[in-house]
């Protein structure tokens, strides 16, 4: 079956793994800016992430017929550096009209810190400014719950926000609930001990239905499978879930999410 | 919330998973031996009272036993965290 990865950290990837992707049918992936596993040292080594991003990538990905999108930001863990968060987030700008920006990302919180929320705050005027969606990266374990509950506080004390461009992402299911009913796509990432197994997404898929919902692999540099909507897949063949179900969670929602970006093409295989 | 997405029926379920739940709390209950093996933790450790939470809601009769541990395992959401923040 054809799917869209949503969230995956390909510069963290080999190039056999885009192969094995498409060989398991990924079609397209979105790729939001991260933590390097180090804080860099300035805003010219984000410049330069930037260019891997929007240059490097998606000819890498293009080689094996994988269209690949991306989504900038300086992330939560080093916006805790408000100063050099905010050089980054002056930077942005001129990348943006680049065909394969969808928006920014992974902005969100990770400790759930006051410097964390501001530069969080500032990111969400950028898109905003620049009528950019937004994909929101919501912290691990503890933190969770109380960081999901003040990002939605956050993006819902600004008017100026389309909750229906916004994807809210690593829900699970102390949070999907608030996500969904707050207007916002909600992102399940399957992930190794910290995030969501495919079986528990599926119980989420059949406990709220596949409504502006979506799942990733989020694959980055740590442990974490690449191949992981595969894996939902066939969980969800293995109860007996209709095809077009499948499809809608792993193909449809994506495009529908990603179509709603200015610089989104995409043309289906015939 | 039980929804007609949902195919299996409670039968179909245990047909298809027994023994893997059956492998989960076999895990667990090893995880637990283990753990008093080796003398429980501190007292005042935290970590203890959260597992025990988490046990409990696993052996309660009440549904969404997946949400109700996640929260357990949450910290507390406090409302005005945005003036405390001076944001």
């Amino acid at each position: 079956m054809e799917y869209i990865d949503p969230h995956i950290h390909m510069v963290s990837r080999t190039t056999d793994d885009y192969e094995t992707l498409a060989k398991m049918g990924c079609v397209a992936m979105s790729e939001p800016a991260f933590w390097a596993g180090f804080d860099r040292g300035s805003a010219e080594c984000f410049r330069d992430y930037f260019r891997q991003l929007t240059e490097f990538e998606p000819k890498r990905a293009a080689q094996f017929g994988i269209r690949h999108y991306t989504w900038l930001c300086i992330n939560a863990k080093e916006a805790e550096n408000v100063g050099l968060s905010r050089e980054v987030i002056a930077l942005i700008p001129e990348f943006l009209d680049h065909p394969n920006v969808l928006g920014i990302g992974e902005i969100g919180l990770n400790k759930n810190t006051p410097n964390e929320s501001t530069i969080f705050l500032e990111h969400v005027d950028l898109a905003v400014r620049h009528r950019q969606q937004m994909l929101i990266h919501t912290p691990h374990l503890e933190d969770k719950y109380q960081g999901t509950r003040m990002i939605v506080d956050m993006l819902a004390g600004d008017s100026r926000v389309e909750r229906g461009r916004v994807l809210i992402d690593h829900v699970e299911e102390h949070t999907i609930r608030l996500v969904r009913e707050s207007g916002f796509w909600a992102g399940m990432t399957l992930y190794p001990v910290t995030k969501c197994t495919p079986q528990r997404a599926v119980d989420m898929i059949e406990m709220f239905g596949p409504e502006r919902l979506m799942v990733n692999s989020a694959g980055d540099w740590g442990p974490s499978k690449p191949t992981a909507v595969p894996d939902l897949i066939f969980e969800m063949r293995r109860r007996g879930h209709p095809e077009s179900l499948i499809r809608r969670v792993v193909y449809e929602n994506p495009l529908a999410f990603f179509a709603q970006s200015a610089n989104f093409r995409f043309t289906p295989r015939a | 919330m039980m929804t007609a997405t949902s195919t299996a029926s409670g039968n179909k379920v245990l047909d298809r998973e027994f023994f893997e739940i059956r492998h989960t709390i076999l895990a667990l209950a090893a995880s637990l031996d283990r753990l008093e093996r080796a003398g429980g933790g501190s007292d005042d450790d935290r970590r203890r009272r959260l597992l025990r939470e988490g046990l409990d809601v696993l052996g309660s009769d009440a549904p969404n036993k997946a949400e109700r541990v996640q929260l357990a395992f949450s910290r507390e959401y406090d409302p005005a965290w945005r003036s405390k923040f001076g944001l």
